[in-house]
């Protein structure tokens, strides 16, 4: 059985939509979805969301009756989980065509959930009490470890926003467009040292929704499913077992590939979740495209860029495309449009996209090997 | 206000410690290891033979953000360091380190560190400070 992804589409409008409730861009894009696929509620039978309102109220609200639900919560990282877990329920029979929808009002806040955790939970005991804000001062705090023990300089971190930045300039729905320069980053406001605000991914609203299901019943071209990996390592960022790799990103990884059974060379592009500078580095190195210490100078030297040899978040990702809190959803949505050949910033020839996630703190990970055609 | 942890009742034998002006973190008996944060079981072996030890103070510096957007608490203090310490045997944690400016001229990686204690509230929270004193 062949698992494709038959149907993808995001939300009309990403960036500052206050107009638009938490429930209402879950909706938009699972109707997007539908008509990309060029289906109806009607076909679906399985539901994956995750965060607010999950996947009770999602079916419900669209009038679908699941015979199959998910509601893996693991952070940003979850829709590739989603994909995953989607393609094991399809194979296994236990449904048919599964929609996995994501939207969140991460910027305007409305209908959205609360955030905070309670001071007897792992963070609040451990974290929170040394004044961590977020994700902004405690996803960054591996870096300065990373830096000190390969090298890696503050340009080099810089020149990854610099990457980012080329690429959403040709995509006219990226929140920042204008070229930056390694002199722009580091002259802008310092969030948590050594992290500038241009090296931190926006903040917005939005969503995304994808239709998972078998060869056999999609009605467009598909993206074929070709390998998918699964991990976690800490609930907390103080306790990863090394500040200067992600064993989550290298377990999910490995797992793809083997399943996928293509090597680093099959690899025609490549979305690294970019909640900060750091992390397309460690993505890099984790998924074995370069060698440890060697990826703040593969991206320096232009080699992630467009016309570069690894094209790497090629709508401008976190940092200048757009980030709801949760953006797993956008990397996997750009990487459908790549091999559709529909981006905006359209790489030539593109048959296997890889995709990797991050949730939480280097918490989960997953990876997607995805292909516009079989091997 | 500065935020306070709540204990659990795994982890009230840590903040006990605390109280008391000690570093306690768990070791596995059969593996002879440590191992931090506070659970009733060896993340590495699985078992339950495990207890509590008093651990030395002694720390290095493992790596830190210097954040300039304060949390409720510490609108007095920014920019402060969030770093993270490995102590002497081997487990790492989360805390603040004090008695030092907060920069990064001042706060090298691997530079020697040990425990001290604040006050929050009911509970204390384990803080570090240069090994060779607050200066």
């Amino acid at each position: 059985m062949t698992i494709v992804i038959a149907g993808a589409a995001e939300t009309d409008e990403v960036g500052r939509l206050p107009g638009h409730s938490t429930v209402q861009l879950h909706l938009e894009a699972a109707r997007n979805a539908l008509a990309d696929a060029n289906m109806t509620i009607h076909d679906i039978d399985g539901i994956a969301t995750v965060g607010t309102p999950g996947p009770i109220q999602i079916a419900h609200a669209l009038g679908i009756t699941p015979a199959w639900l998910d509601g893996t919560g693991v952070g940003g990282s979850s829709f590739l989980f989603h994909v995953r877990h989607a393609a094991a329920a399809v194979k296994a029979g236990l449904c048919r065509t599964v929609l996995i929808t994501h939207g969140e009002s991460g910027r305007s806040r409305v209908g959205a959930g609360r955030f905070g955790l309670g001071a007897d939970s792992l963070l609040g005991q451990f974290e929170l009490p040394y004044g961590v804000v977020g994700p902004p001062t405690s996803f960054t705090i591996t870096a300065l470890r990373y830096m000190k023990e390969t090298g890696l300089t503050h340009e080099q971190l810089a020149e990854v926003a610099v990457a980012q930045r080329r690429w959403a300039q040709h995509n006219p729905r990226a929140m920042y467009r204008d070229l930056i320069t390694v002199e722009d980053v580091l002259s802008s406001r310092m969030v948590a040292y050594p992290f500038h605000l241009l090296e931190c991914c926006l903040v917005t609203d939005g969503g995304g929704a994808l239709i998972v299901t078998t060869e056999e019943r999609a009605r467009r071209s598909p993206v074929y499913l070709l390998g998918s990996g699964e991990a976690a390592e800490s609930p907390i960022i103080s306790q990863m077992e090394d500040f200067t790799t992600s064993k989550g990103f290298r377990l999910s990884g490995e797992a793809a590939f083997g399943e996928a059974k293509i090597t680093h060379e099959d690899v025609d592009h490549l979305m690294v979740y970019d909640a900060f500078a750091h992390v397309p580095i460690y993505g890099l190195e984790d998924l074995g495209f370069v060698g440890r210490g060697e990826a703040g100078a593969f991206i320096a030297e232009g080699h992630t860029s467009p016309g570069g040899r690894l094209p790497l978040n090629t709508n401008g990702g976190g940092l200048s495309y757009t980030h709801t809190g949760m953006y797993g959803m956008f990397a996997i949505q750009e990487s459908v449009r790549q091999l559709r050949g529909e981006a905006a910033a359209q790489v030539p020839d593109v048959e296997v996209s890889v995709v990797l996630g991050n949730g939480g703190m280097f918490a989960s990970a997953a990876t997607l090997v995805l292909a516009n055609h079989l091997p | 206000m500065k935020p306070a942890p709540k204990p659990t009742p795994e982890t009230q034998p840590f903040w006990d410690g605390t109280a008391a002006g000690e570093l306690r973190i768990q070791r596995c008996e059969p593996c002879a290891r440590h191992y931090f944060y506070p659970r009733p079981s060896c993340p590495r072996c699985g078992g339950d033979q495990v207890g509590w030890v008093r651990a030395s103070g002694r720390a290095t510096l493992y790596s830190y953000v210097i954040n300039h957007r304060p949390a409720p608490g510490f609108e007095d203090e920014a920019p402060y360091a969030i770093a993270v310490v490995e102590l002497e045997e081997g487990v790492r944690m989360m805390t603040n380190i004090v008695g030092v400016p907060n920069t990064p001229e001042h706060l090298k990686l691997d530079m020697e560190l040990r425990v001290v204690f604040e006050r929050r509230g009911d509970v204390s929270v384990p803080l570090f400070e240069p090994a060779g004193g607050a200066r």
